[in-house]
C-alpha cells in the first residue's frame, strides 16, 4: 500500500518521459471489441460483426484525466468496459501500469479491481436497492479485504462518506432515501473505498440537474488532486469534458477522430468532425451565439455493423472526397502530440 | 443535509399555499388592456397535485406571453413546474389527482381554460402543436408514421385518403427525414431516435399552428442531431411566423434560438426579460449561480465550477418565503417569511437598455447589484 502511494505521487505529471513502463498509468494499443451476429436455424454461424470499438490506442497518465467524447454508438462505453476487462476484447492490448490485462486471468484480475474502479451514469440502476448507503460503500473493503475489522471498516466508511460530501450519520438509509446527486456521491464513495489510482467514469453527471452537475464535477477534480487519481472520462457533452479534461480523444464509430490536450482541442479543432461536434454545442451567451460559426451534419450516425469503408465519418462529412471512401486515415501526430486521423485536413 | 419536518409542520407550511390567491396583478407587461395583444399570454397560472402528503403547488402564479414569430425559452431544473406549466396552457393535466386552480391561458384572445372540451381538442394538434421529450413513448408504436400524421388531418383539416398522403409525405419531407415516401409507411420503431423526433415534429406542425411548444424535445438526442431539430424549428419560426416556446433545461440552446427568457424556481417564473439581458445581467442569485455552474465550451478548463450550494427543493416542504433562500447566500430575515413576486429591474441594477421588460423576484438583487448586499451572516 505504502509504496503504491509512494510510486504514484513521486511521478513527474504530464512529463513526456519515452520510459512508458513509468510514467503511463494505463496504455491502451489497438483495442477492438467486435459482438458477433449469428444468424441461420439450428445451424448458427457468424454472419457478421457490431464493430463497437474498431482499433483504439491512448495512454493515461497518473494523476490525469482523459476525455472520451462522442455520439452515442460511437463506442465509449465498451471502450471503458473493455479496459476494466468488464467485456474482453477481441483483440488490442490494454495495459495498466506494466501489466497486460488482456492475458490475465479473471481470478489474477481480482487485485486490480480494486485499484480500477468505475462510476456509472444511472445513479438509480448502479446501487443495490436492498443496501443501505453504508454496506454499498463497505463492501470493496470486505471484498479485497481492506479495511480491517468491523469497527475499523465503519469508521473508513464514515470517513469516504464525509470525504464525497455526505452526512456519515446517513449510512444507514437505502438508495431511494437519496437524492440523484446524493447518490452519485455513494457511488464515488464506493469506487474511493478501493483506493484506485484509475477512475472510468462513465457519464458520471449527465443524469444530473445542472446544480447538481458543478458540485459532482468540483468533487471529482477535489479527489482527483488529493489522491493523484487518473480518470478515463466518458461523456457526450463537450462543454463538460473539456471543463474536466487534460486531454480529449474523440470518437466515432469505434475509432478516435482525435485526441489532443484539451486547450488544443478547443483552440485549434482539426477534424472536421470534432468542428461539427463543437459548433453543434450551443454556448449560454446569446450575443457571443450570434457570432458563431453553425456547422449542422446531415443524417445519423452509421450502423456499426456495417460502416463506411475507408474513413467511417465521410457519409456525414461536409469535406469528403472519392479518396476518402478507399483511404482509412491514420490517427497522425501533428506535433504538440495533436493527433488527427483525416487526410484531407 | 436537514432532516424533513414531521408532517405537521409540513401541512402547516403547505396548506396556506393550496388556496393561491394574491399576486393578482401580474406584472407582465399590458396586461392592463382588456384581452390580449399577445400570441399566447398567461397570466397568473396555478396548478396543483393532491398527494397523500397534501397539495403540492407546481406550478404558482406563472405569467409569460409569446409573439407570433417569436421563440421563448423557459428554462429551469427537474421539478421546477416547466413541463406542469406547458401542459397546463394544453389542458393536458390528468385530473384528479391535477387540478389547474386559478389564471387565465388567452390564446388569440381566447381564455383556453373556459372553453368546452370538444373545442380545446381542435386547439391541440390544431392550432398549438406539441412535442415531447421521448420520441418512442410519445408515438403509437402500432401505427405507422403515415397514419398518425394523417389522424391530425383528418380530425382538423377534413382531408382524407390520397391527398392526406401526399401531404403528410410534402411535411416529412418538410422535417428532414430520409426518403419520406417510404418512411410514410414505417413504424415507429424502424426510425432512429433523430428521426422519431422528426416524425413528432411533423406530427405537430402538420395543421401549421400558430404555436409550438417543445418539451425537452431535444434533450434524448445526441448534439448533432440536436442542432438539426432546433434549426429545423427555427426555419419553421421564420418561415410561417409560428412562435414556439422552448422547454429546456439546456442553457446553451436557449441562449442559441430563443429572443425571450423566463427562468423557473419551484413552480414561479424567478426572473424574465430578454436572452441577453438575462445572461449579460442575470439579477436573481439563482440565474447567476446557474450561469457559473455550467461548464462553457469555451471557458479555459480546470477553472473551479460555482456549484449552487444544496438540493432542488421538494415542492410538497417548500420554505415560507422565498424558496431559493435556504440555497441563496444573499438571503436576508426577510426572504425566509415573505416570497417576493417579479418587480422591473431598475437602471441601477445594470439594465442593459431603456423600457425592456426584465423583470426579477428577489428582495436583495438591487443590493446585490449595486454591491449592498450584506448576504447571509455566517452562524
Amino acid at each position: 500500500m505504502t509504496t503504491r502511494f509512494v510510486e504514484r505521487n513521486s511521478v513527474d505529471r504530464g512529463g513526456t518521459s519515452a520510459d512508458s513502463e513509468t510514467n503511463t498509468t494505463l496504455s491502451v494499443h489497438d483495442l477492438k471489441v467486435h459482438f458477433p451476429i449469428s444468424s441461420g436455424f439450428l445451424i448458427r454461424r457468424q454472419t457478421g460483426a457490431v464493430k463497437a470499438v474498431d482499433g483504439v490506442s491512448f495512454d493515461v497518465a497518473p494523476g490525469e484525466t482523459l476525455g472520451l467524447v462522442g455520439e452515442s454508438g460511437s463506442g465509449k462505453t465498451t471502450t471503458g468496459r473493455a479496459i476494466l476487462q468488464l467485456q474482453r476484447p477481441t483483440s488490442g492490448s490494454v495495459q495498466f501500469r506494466g501489466v497486460e490485462l488482456t492475458a490475465v486471468s479473471a481470478k489474477q484480475m481480482r487485485p486490480f479491481r480494486s485499484e480500477m474502479q468505475i462510476i456509472f451514469q444511472d445513479p438509480y440502476g448502479s446501487l443495490n436497492p436492498r443496501m443501505s448507503a453504508g454496506r454499498i460503500v463497505g463492501e470493496p473493503l470486505t471484498v479485497h479485504g481492506l479495511g480491517g475489522d468491523k469497527n475499523q471498516r465503519r469508521d473508513r466508511v464514515a470517513e469516504l462518506l464525509e470525504r464525497v460530501g455526505m452526512n456519515p450519520a446517513m449510512m444507514g438509509r437505502y438508495p431511494h432515501e437519496f437524492s440523484g446527486g446524493q447518490r452519485q456521491r455513494i457511488g464515488i464513495a464506493r469506487a474511493l473505498a478501493g483506493e484506485p489510482s484509475f477512475i472510468v467514469c462513465d457519464e458520471p453527471v449527465s443524469a444530473l440537474d445542472v446544480s447538481i452537475q458543478a458540485q459532482i464535477l468540483n468533487l471529482l477534480t477535489d479527489l482527483q488532486s488529493e489522491f493523484n487519481i487518473s480518470y478515463l472520462f466518458i461523456a457526450h457533452d463537450l462543454s463538460v469534458v473539456r471543463h474536466i479534461s487534460d486531454r480529449v480523444a474523440v470518437m466515432y464509430l469505434g475509432k478516435i477522430m482525435e485526441l489532443a490536450s484539451s486547450e488544443d482541442l478547443y483552440e485549434n479543432p482539426t477534424h472536421p468532425y470534432t468542428r461539427a461536434l463543437m459548433s453543434a454545442v450551443p454556448i449560454p451567451d446569446p450575443i457571443l451565439e450570434r457570432r458563431r460559426e453553425r456547422i449542422v451534419l446531415a443524417g445519423d450516425i452509421p450502423s456499426p455493423i456495417n460502416p463506411p469503408s475507408g474513413c467511417v465519418f465521410r457519409t456525414r462529412c461536409p469535406i469528403a472526397t472519392e479518396e476518402c471512401a478507399e483511404v482509412v486515415p491514420e490517427l497522425i501526430d501533428r506535433g504538440n502530440r495533436h493527433q488527427v486521423a483525416c487526410i484531407k485536413v | 443535509m436537514p432532516c424533513p419536518p414531521p408532517a405537521d409542520v409540513r401541512n402547516a407550511i403547505s396548506s396556506p399555499r393550496t388556496g393561491h390567491r394574491g399576486n393578482l396583478l401580474t406584472p407582465d407587461s399590458p396586461t392592463a388592456k382588456a384581452g390580449s395583444t399577445h400570441l399566447l399570454e398567461v397570466r397568473n397560472l396555478a396548478t396543483r397535485f393532491a398527494t397523500a402528503d397534501g397539495y403540492v403547488q407546481a406550478v404558482d402564479g406563472v405569467s409569460f406571453h409569446i409573439d407570433e414569430g417569436e421563440i421563448l425559452g423557459l428554462v429551469g431544473e427537474s421539478g421546477c413546474g416547466k413541463s406542469v406549466t406547458s401542459l397546463s396552457v394544453m389542458r393536458l393535466i390528468p385530473n384528479p389527482p391535477g387540478e389547474i386552480t386559478d389564471g387565465q391561458v388567452l390564446f388569440e384572445g381566447t381564455d383556453l381554460r373556459q372553453i368546452s372540451e370538444q373545442d380545446m381538442r381542435r386547439v391541440r394538434g390544431g392550432s398549438i402543436g406539441m412535442i415531447f421529450q421521448e420520441p418512442m413513448t410519445s408515438l403509437n408504436p402500432v401505427l405507422t408514421i403515415g397514419r398518425q400524421i394523417t389522424e391530425a388531418f383528418e380530425v382538423h383539416l377534413d382531408l382524407k385518403g390520397r391527398a392526406a398522403r401526399d401531404r403528410a409525405v410534402e411535411i416529412l419531407n418538410r422535417v428532414g427525414l430520409p426518403d419520406p415516401s417510404k418512411k410514410f409507411d414505417d413504424y415507429p420503431h424502424q426510425l432512429s431516435g433523430g428521426q422519431r423526433q422528426r416524425a413528432m415534429i411533423a406530427m405537430a406542425i402538420s395543421c401549421n399552428p400558430r404555436l409550438l411548444i417543445a418539451d425537452e424535445a431535444t434533450t434524448a438526442l445526441d448534439v448533432t442531431i440536436q442542432a438539426q431539430i432546433l434549426e429545423l424549428l427555427q426555419s419553421l419560426c421564420d418561415e410561417f411566423k409560428m412562435a414556439l416556446l422552448i422547454i429546456t433545461h439546456n442553457l446553451g440552446v436557449v441562449a442559441r434560438y430563443a429572443q425571450r427568457v423566463a427562468v423557473m424556481y419551484a413552480g414561479k417564473i424567478i426572473e424574465s426579460g430578454t436572452a441577453d439581458e438575462i445572461y449579460a445581467t442575470p439579477q436573481h442569485p439563482y440565474t447567476t449561480g446557474l450561469l457559473s455552474s455550467v461548464p462553457r465550451l469555451d471557458a479555459s478548463a480546470r477553472d473551479r465550477l460555482e456549484s449552487i450550494e444544496g438540493e432542488i427543493p421538494d415542492l410538497a416542504n417548500l420554505p415560507a418565503g422565498c424558496a431559493f433562500e435556504p440555497r441563496c447566500r444573499w438571503a436576508v430575515d426577510r426572504c425566509g417569511i415573505q416570497s417576493p413576486d417579479q418587480v422591473p429591474v431598475r437602471p441601477s441594477q445594470g439594465r442593459l437598455a431603456e423600457g425592456t421588460a426584465h423583470q426579477v423576484a428577489c428582495w436583495e438583487s438591487e443590493n446585490i447589484a449595486t454591491g449592498t448586499a450584506l448576504g447571509k451572516q455566517p452562524s
